[in-house]
């Protein structure tokens, strides 16, 4: 069940990075933008992707399950907070777990950088900063019905298939009404990990 | 254990607070408690037309030290990466705080009282206008001063310098859609607010790159089509918004009046006229549908390099469209046609009957943040306040009477900013005060433009920051930022809106206005200029508009603190501003209709050759603004942008990053390039805001519209070469002694292009 969450439609993003400079205006984070805003099909097109934390549910957090220190916390409202400054060791394993490339490690700190969906201004009942100032609505902060209201004969997974895997979100994509299967994801097809078949390529049931 | 007293102050943490998980992430002991201290002004950017609203946040020393999302109308709380960026410019280490002087270009600046530095300035403009006459002295002005200041531009150079040379780098920006909407309607702005877009079922624009030069529009374009309109965008280039519209026309830069009296030929062979509409309230109408019967869609499409169905397949959406809406930017009016290229825009609204009613209609989109405000009140060759003609006697007593002074000692019409270049290497001009421009940047041509002024015997600039033309004058007067000051602004719906002053300038800058007060009292006129600031000016700006066309009488800061701002005509105390023109039907010409113009093709005025056999076409990046003296000081937006590139497409056999030699008639310069489909083989495109040798404006031609005399920026003859090694781009001037702010030039010598056109991606950042 989605709360107010960030909303995500790359096909509205005009590329012009305006969430990366106001991620940096974050005042538990000044000068440092969490959000990835990539041009996907450079050479060809100008199109451009911006990347938040998904906030996985199911698996939930897959950054937080692998960290070593126990630094990536979960809150009540389903928010994968940053790591814990206190407790990270910037051993980037959250960089490898996390299905969407999110997490960064600042290599000075020794630390990790990651969107919490901008708790400190949820906290205030202010919206994401990337998702107040987008100019196009690529990014959305609200609820679905929010979203409809706005965009009509639009539909939204938090679903997302790697190979077989499918993790669940609580940050959404918007896709078009007719589709509501899982999004695909962006890894490549594991057919084989350390000599031995991944499952549906042989491996044993 | 001795007690160790800690100095409290409110906006620091206090020691044994300072734990990292208090500090969220940076260092405690760099950490302020900037939230609890602060006050949100509300105020609008200083960038762009579109004139977004954002808070600043001022923290408990008074000082702007961030920006906060404004729910105002234009905008909805959004803002494009400039306008975040833009608070930055305030307490910016490269800030000027001393007035700079030389008395010849072989010293180096040094910094001098404002007492020297007037002084200096008056017994130069006695001594030239003593020996050469008075219109040897000239005033250049600029669009994004708030509309008090331009109307001072005016108001000093004409009563205080008493000269007729004065213009402003607007000339460079809107002028061709001002003449043809003053040649088609008889007044000078949109005829639509933005939010008509949202109810239009076919939008079409032309020459606009909105994503990147108008980032914040795209909500009302992107609303526009989720209520279920059509799209279509006219640009050589696949912008942003180009790639996912319904009809992408990636005609040839400089074939737009050929393309659109096509569209207009089939609309009449299809019979999709709204022949009630031409017949009622225009004129013209028989002659405009004779020359378009000359353009079929087969000539035009060999005129264009654009498919002769796509022609039709415009004509159709927008002819069948039940609310239609045009809009365009400098794309197609940078040309030696660029009244006319509007002109062919208007004919097709008009012609099928789309003006004055909600979501049917026609604007233009302002480039700077008061492009429409800055053209309407005097700073202009021709004009005098309220949109008056200068060579109108009845406007002139007019002014006179308001100005005090006699009709006789009011100048005649001037010449245009770069003709005005061309009368300083002739030494026609010889003196010039400039003020809130950077020409070396933005005019074209820069090796003429650099020649010209430094045949200057004298010349003044006002700026906050050393602009690369600031840095070639005898006096720098430093200035304020649009955060320390009041004024109005009028944005591209000539929607008049309020910028407040957040906070105190630095020691040692003045406001524009106090500067040109003074001087002008210096001069011998100060009782015609005894203005406190720009609120006094206003009011004299409000009567002396009475009775225009651009009527601002009604419009008072309490109103517009009161509003979300007040769109002229506003001739009242009591009158709600016209959001929407032409909704009676009526235009303002005396007879009330729309004077249809016939217009023919012509080539660009840059031959093509074997020698020079593509096409140059120039313009903005998301990142920055203009001339770049404010964005390319700021570090976000250097980092996203570092520097120019050349945009080629892969046909010619460049991989990216390839330094590539872009010759002209007039220079040449190496680009990293940038290749990429998303632009016609036949062209290439550089960005204009980094300077020689770097600068895209030393390749573009100094030609004129005859009637606007805009320069022809968006196409010239161009090839490209092979070459060594790329140009490397100039660190912004400071002062003798000082250095750029370093960090935010960390990124300005990544010799790569930026991802894409919009800048790097943040994976691509070092």
């Amino acid at each position: 069940m989605l709360g107010r969450t960030i909303f995500i439609d790359p096909g509205r993003c005009i590329g012009c990075q305006a969430c990366v400079s106001a991620c940096r205006e974050c005042d538990s984070h000044r000068g440092k933008s969490m959000i990835h805003l990539d041009y996907p099909d450079e050479g060809r097109t100008v199109a451009s992707l911006p990347t938040v934390c998904m906030h996985c549910e199911d698996p939930v957090a897959p950054c937080a399950e692998v960290c070593p220190a126990e630094a990536i916390l979960i809150t009540a409202d389903g928010v994968v907070q940053e790591a814990d400054p206190t407790r990270c060791i910037g051993c980037a394993n959250c960089v490898n777990a996390c299905p969407f490339g999110v997490p960064k490690i600042d290599l000075e700190a020794k630390l990790q950088m990651k969107c919490n969906l901008c708790y400190d201004r949820t906290s205030y009942g202010l919206a994401p900063m990337c998702a107040t100032v987008c100019p196009t609505g690529a990014l959305f902060y609200g609820t679905v019905e929010e979203l409809q209201a706005e965009r009509p004969g639009v539909d939204v997974s938090t679903m997302f298939a790697f190979g077989d895997t499918v993790v669940s979100t609580g940050v959404a994509m918007v896709v078009s009404g007719e589709r509501r299967a899982p999004v695909p994801g962006g890894t490549l097809n594991l057919i084989e990990v350390n000599g031995r078949p991944t499952p549906g390529n042989g491996a044993r049931a | 254990m001795s007690h160790e007293y800690v100095p409290l102050d409110p906006s620091v943490a206090p020691l044994g607070t300072r734990d990292f998980r208090d500090a969220g992430g940076l260092p405690a002991a760099a950490w302020r408690a900037d939230q609890t201290e602060q006050t949100l002004v509300p105020t609008h950017c200083c960038f762009c037309g579109v004139q977004c609203g954002m808070y600043l946040r001022v923290d408990g020393h008074g000082k702007v030290f961030g920006v906060e999302p404004r729910n105002h109308d234009i905008n909805r709380m959004r803002l494009c990466p400039k306008g975040i960026n833009a608070y930055q410019q305030v307490n910016h280490p490269d800030r000027l705080t001393a007035p700079l002087m030389r008395r010849s270009r072989d010293e180096e600046f040094r910094e001098v009282s404002w007492e020297e530095a007037l002084d200096f300035t008056v017994a130069e403009i006695h001594r030239i206008q003593a020996e050469h006459g008075r219109d040897a002295f000239g005033m250049l002005g600029g669009a994004s001063l708030f509309s008090e200041k331009t109307y001072l531009v005016g108001k000093f150079a004409r009563v205080a310098l008493k000269t007729r040379h004065v213009d402003y780098n607007g000339r460079l920006c809107m002028v061709s859609a001002a003449g043809a909407n003053k040649l088609a309607f008889g007044i000078d702005r949109a005829g639509n607010p933005f939010s008509d877009m949202l109810q239009t079922d076919c939008l079409l624009i032309a020459g606009a790159n909105v994503g990147e030069c108008f980032p914040v529009l795209t909500q009302y374009v992107w609303g526009a089509r989720d209520r279920g309109a059509t799209l279509i965008v006219v640009d050589p280039r696949e912008t942003a918004v180009a790639r996912t519209a319904d009809i992408h026309v990636a005609l040839k830069s400089g074939t737009d009046s050929a393309f659109f009296n096509a569209v207009l030929h089939v609309i009449v062979e299809e019979g999709l006229t709204d022949e009630a509409f031409l017949a009622e309230h225009a004129t013209g109408w028989a002659e405009v549908k004779a020359t378009v019967k000359e353009y079929p869609p087969a000539r035009a499409a060999e005129i264009c390099g654009v498919p002769e169905e796509q022609i039709v397949q415009v004509a159709r959406m927008f002819g069948r469209a039940e609310r239609a809406m045009a809009c365009h930017a400098r794309g197609i009016e940078h040309h030696t046609q660029g009244v006319e290229n509007c002109l062919t825009v208007i004919n097709l609204c008009a012609a099928t009957g789309n003006l004055g009613r909600p979501g049917a209609g026609y604007g233009t989109l302002t480039g700077q943040g008061n492009g429409q405000g800055g053209r309407e009140h005097g700073q202009k060759s021709d004009l005098l306040p309220g949109g008056r003609s200068i060579n109108d006697p009845v406007h002139r007593r007019q002014i006179s009477a308001i100005w005090g002074i006699e009709e006789s000692e009011l100048p005649q019409a001037g010449t245009s900013m770069m003709e005005m270049v061309w009368q300083m290497q002739r030494h026609e001009i010889r003196g010039l005060i400039g003020v809130c421009n950077n020409p070396f940047v933005s005019l074209p041509n820069y090796a003429v433009v650099k020649d010209g002024y430094d045949k200057l015997e004298f010349h003044a600039q006002l700026d906050f920051f050393l602009s690369e033309t600031a840095a070639n004058a005898h006096v720098v007067f430093p200035v304020t930022t649009w955060a320390e000051d009041e004024g109005v602004m009028a944005n591209a719906e000539a929607r008049v809106i309020k910028h407040n002053k957040a906070q105190e300038p630095p020691a040692g800058v003045r406001t524009d206005t106090w500067v040109m007060c003074e001087l002008a009292r210096r001069l011998g006129e100060g009782g015609k200029f005894a203005f406190e600031g720009s609120k006094d000016v206003f009011d004299e700006l409000r009567r002396a508009s009475a009775g225009t066309v651009i009527d601002y009488y009604g419009i008072t800061y309490d109103r517009l603190e009161a509003t979300g701002g007040i769109v002229w005509p506003c001739p009242s105390l009591e009158h709600p501003g016209t959001p929407r023109l032409f909704e009676d039907g009526r235009t303002y010409h005396p007879d009330g209709k729309v004077h249809l113009q016939v217009v023919e093709w012509r080539p660009p005025a840059d031959p093509y050759s074997d020698e020079f056999p593509m096409r140059l076409t120039t313009g903005r990046t998301v990142a920055h603004f203009l001339s770049g003296n404010q964005t390319r000081r700021l570090g976000g937006l250097v980092e996203q942008t570092p520097r120019p590139w050349v945009e080629i497409h892969p046909s010619h056999g460049f991989r990216n990053g390839e330094p590539v030699r872009v010759v002209t008639r007039r220079g040449s310069e190496v680009l990293p390039a940038l290749v990429t489909e998303a632009i016609r083989p036949d062209h290439v495109f550089v960005p204009y805001h980094w300077p020689y040798p770097t600068a895209a404006n030393a390749l573009t031609i100094d030609a004129l519209d005859p009637r606007s005399k805009i320069p022809e920026y968006k196409v010239c003859a161009v090839r490209i070469e092979r070459a060594e090694a790329i140009d490397p781009v100039p660190a912004p001037p400071v002062p003798p002694g000082r250095e750029p702010y370093p960090e935010a030039q960390v990124s300005r010598t990544d010799p790569l292009p930026p991802t894409s056109p919009q800048g790097r991606g943040t994976a691509e950042r070092g």
